[in-house]
């Protein structure tokens, strides 16, 4: 009942693969748990049965030219695949900046989407690219929805017109008006605009929301939409489509496990593009939305664009660079290395959220529910107790220094002795890796991250135990240490 | 005339609907936010209605799947304590300072705890609450630990002998372990002092089947004893509330209707019922 929509569509697709030659009965079956993964997404009636109807047609007209049965399978999650894609956008658009700066971004939406939350992101996405953004507290009805927005802007570095305080006095209009001129005259080339959140069957208020409108022109108005909605979506975006009007969406709350099914139905029934998602509480969960990105995440292939990206932004171009260096020199990949990469992929954000995006993650979703993200900072303060020179060679790492370090972290010497079991192996494969030479330095070292954390944060026992037999036989540390005795 | 009441009147005279009434009366269920189980559990029960009283069996089956718990506050202790739970953006705050005038409103004495310190703002939105309303508010600053502020509310509360006191907490997504673990904390530092009578969870009326995960998982975090159905003046008809007190027999004790401090009540059956089905 939980399952997301991956989960179900991977079931569905796995028992295709396994059948091997497909008969248009099997394309049925398909379409039928197809069909009610997407019910149980929120998706509305209407745009799952008209997608259905499309998936079969496409599917049972692909049967004939194809010739084995894995292809067969492979064939029909693509074609889900595009369609997906095709209706959550087509291809990811950006904001049109205006020709006479200031660009007008101005944001609509129900209560609660998140629109104070997400004008703050959004300041600072663009301030970080370099734009010169004001933001402007129209929401003048919500008590210290005007305070919010001040705290927001102080915490991004954004500039906030406040004029009024809120709490329904003030004129949000003339606020918005004011705004204009004032960030014409500071030459901010970017001016936001926070609106009062209001029901799609609130006349007033969104009359209120086109007078706004048409007092600023704005370039784009977005429509912020909470990720957990449910059918109402549908009714809610036609309402303000046919009020307000809107240029593109802005999805809220992607960090939940809300599967999202509403923003299928937006995009498919208002024809207007998913812009940016915002995925989590921090003012930088905040991204340009990928409809093939997003299409992968529900037909449960992961998500490794974002992975990238994100570690690409974690690890400084500089640390990379020295990385890279050191590998080509040959040198090892020392614990030193190691405790950068892991405050790196602290920097990245949370563990559960990282995993969640790899190839597979919907078959663990349970183990990455449960992961303790407090593993990492053991980890760390392991190595953080180690002196330098333990660090960059753990050989001589005996029995009274493990003692002294167990001591210094707060942890067992066992969790030492494991930590350096697994960076021991780590660091082999590294080496066989540079061995091997084919792999470029740049993602090696991307994947050495996993591999080095990969059996410890999962606290499941199994996962450990062949860990540590492969180091019993081939760990010098250890080695080193039963020597000296 | 309703959905409902068309079908209803298609049918009579009539020993069963045709296929495309069914579908009908699917999509209305699907539309209300019911979920695919629920809608095929109540077709399933519907299947053999016929003639005159169709709609009073459709809405005693519908009747069947609410719970049979209490849906008035317990009032075993001294001083009830209120603890309003949720996920981001639901109403927590606007609910917390409405339900205070409610039960001010009832002749009793309240007080606030803003123990939702992580939000921009939300501590200054309760005491803009708190004065309108005319009840005081216990809060810490922006960014204190939120099983702080809880503690002393509890013991304020115990020895100014209020009636109720009501911790407003941070919005928090189910599925972030960290922020469930926390919501635990203040639970267990209350009830140093002061026992919990209520854990109220907030849902949004236009929530899909996500509610459900929520409703789950809050009550796996602090045991949930009632629902707080906020934004039914909308087009939502907040079919989830009834889909969660079919699958976890969790009763809604509230519903928000409006932005004023009034448009809140106890939930009535009959009414969301109707609603539910457009009557």
């Amino acid at each position: 009942m939980f399952d997301s929509l991956s989960t179900k569509l991977t079931g569905a697709f796995s028992s295709l693969r396994s059948r091997g030659k497909l008969s248009s009965s099997d394309i049925e079956n398909t379409c039928e748990d197809i069909r009610s993964a997407l019910l149980e997404s929120d998706v509305a009636l209407s745009v799952v049965d008209s997608f259905i109807d499309l998936i079969r047609e496409k599917s049972l007209a692909a049967l004939p030219t194809l010739q084995s049965g894995s292809s067969q399978a492979q064939a029909i999650f693509e074609i889900v695949n595009s369609e997906l894609i095709e209706i959550l956008g087509g291809a990811a658009r950006r904001i049109r900046f205006a020709k006479n700066p200031p660009t007008v971004i101005m944001l609509a939406g129900l209560q609660g989407a998140g629109k104070t939350t997400l004008a703050g992101k959004l300041a600072k996405f663009y301030l970080d690219q370099g734009n010169t953004p004001l933001l402007v507290a129209s929401d003048l009805q919500r008590p210290n929805a005007v305070t919010q927005l001040q705290v927001v802007g102080e915490s991004v570095g954004v500039p906030v017109f406040a004029p009024e305080p809120g709490n329904g006095v003030g004129d949000p209009v003339k606020v918005a008006e004011q705004a204009l001129a004032f960030a014409k005259t500071k030459l901010h080339n970017m001016v936001i605009v926070d609106t009062a959140g209001r029901l799609g069957v609130d006349q007033e208020l969104m009359q209120q929301a086109i007078k706004i409108r048409n007092a600023v022109k704005p370039d784009e108005i977005l429509f912020v939409v909470d990720a957990m909605m449910g059918q109402d979506a549908v009714r809610t975006a036609k309402a303000f489509q046919d009020g307000v009007g809107f240029d593109g969406v802005v999805l809220t709350k992607l960090d939940g496990d809300a599967r999202g099914g509403a923003a299928l139905s937006i995009a498919k029934l208002t024809g207007q593009p998913i812009m940016f998602s915002s995925n989590g509480e921090k003012l930088t969960d905040f991204d340009i939305f990928y409809p093939e990105r997003m299409a992968s995440r529900i037909l449960g292939m992961g998500d490794v664009a974002t992975l990238a990206e994100q570690a690409k932004k974690a690890l400084d171009s500089d640390s990379s660079a020295k990385m890279e260096e050191k590998f080509a020199r040959g040198d090892d990949f020392t614990l030193e290395d190691f405790l950068e990469q892991l405050e790196a992929m602290s920097k990245m954000g949370s563990m559960s959220k990282l995993l969640g995006m790899l190839p597979g993650a919907g078959a663990m979703k349970k183990q990455i529910e449960n992961f303790d993200e407090s593993e990492i900072v053991r980890t760390k303060s392991i190595v953080q107790s180690m002196t330098p020179l333990e660090r960059r060679d753990p050989k001589v790492l005996n029995g009274s220094r493990r003692a002294r370090i167990a001591l210094g972290a707060g942890r067992k010497v066992q969790d030492v002795n494991s930590l350096v079991d697994k960076f021991s192996a780590a660091q082999k494969m590294m080496r066989q890796m540079r061995n091997g030479g084919r792999m470029p330095p740049a993602m090696a070292q991307s994947m050495g991250m996993p591999a080095g954390m990969g059996a410890g944060p999962i606290s499941s026992k199994k996962a450990q135990a062949p860990a540590k037999k492969k180091s019993k036989s081939g760990n010098p540390a250890k080695r080193a240490a039963e020597e000296r005795g | 005339m309703g959905i409902f009441s068309k079908f209803v009147a298609k049918l009579k005279g009539q020993s069963t609907a045709d296929p495309l009434d069914w579908k009908v009366l699917e999509e209305e269920l699907l539309a209300a936010d019911l979920g695919p189980k629920l809608t095929a559990e109540i077709l399933k029960s519907a299947q053999g209605l016929k003639g005159d009283d169709a709609l009073s069996s459709l809405k005693e089956i519908l009747n069947s799947h609410l719970s049979t718990k209490s849906r008035v506050l317990s009032g075993e202790n001294s001083v009830g304590v209120i603890l309003v739970v949720g996920v981001n953006g639901t109403g927590k705050t606007t609910s917390v300072a409405k339900l205070a005038n409610l039960l001010k409103s009832d002749g009793n004495s309240v007080m606030l705890a803003a123990a939702d310190t992580f939000r921009a703002a939300a501590v200054d939105q309760l005491q803009t609450w708190g004065q309108r309303i005319g009840v005081s508010v216990i809060s810490g600053k922006e960014g204190a630990e939120p099983a702080a502020v809880a503690f002393d509310a509890a013991v304020a509360a115990s020895a100014s002998q209020v009636n109720y006191l009501i911790v407003d907490t941070a919005g928090r997504l189910h599925n972030k372990s960290d922020l469930m673990a926390e919501l635990g904390k203040i639970r267990r530092v209350v009830e140093k002092t002061l026992a919990i009578s209520e854990v109220l969870l907030v849902i949004d009326a236009t929530t899909g089947q996500n509610g459900i995960a929520q409703a789950k998982i809050f009550t796996e975090a602090v045991e949930v004893t009632g629902l707080i159905v906020t934004k039914l003046d909308g087009t939502a008809r907040g079919g989830v509330a009834l889909a969660i007190e079919s699958a976890l027999d969790i009763p809604i004790k509230f519903v928000g209707t409006g932005e004023g401090e009034r448009d809140f009540a106890p939930f009535d059956p009959a009414h969301y019922l109707s609603g539910l089905i457009n009557d």
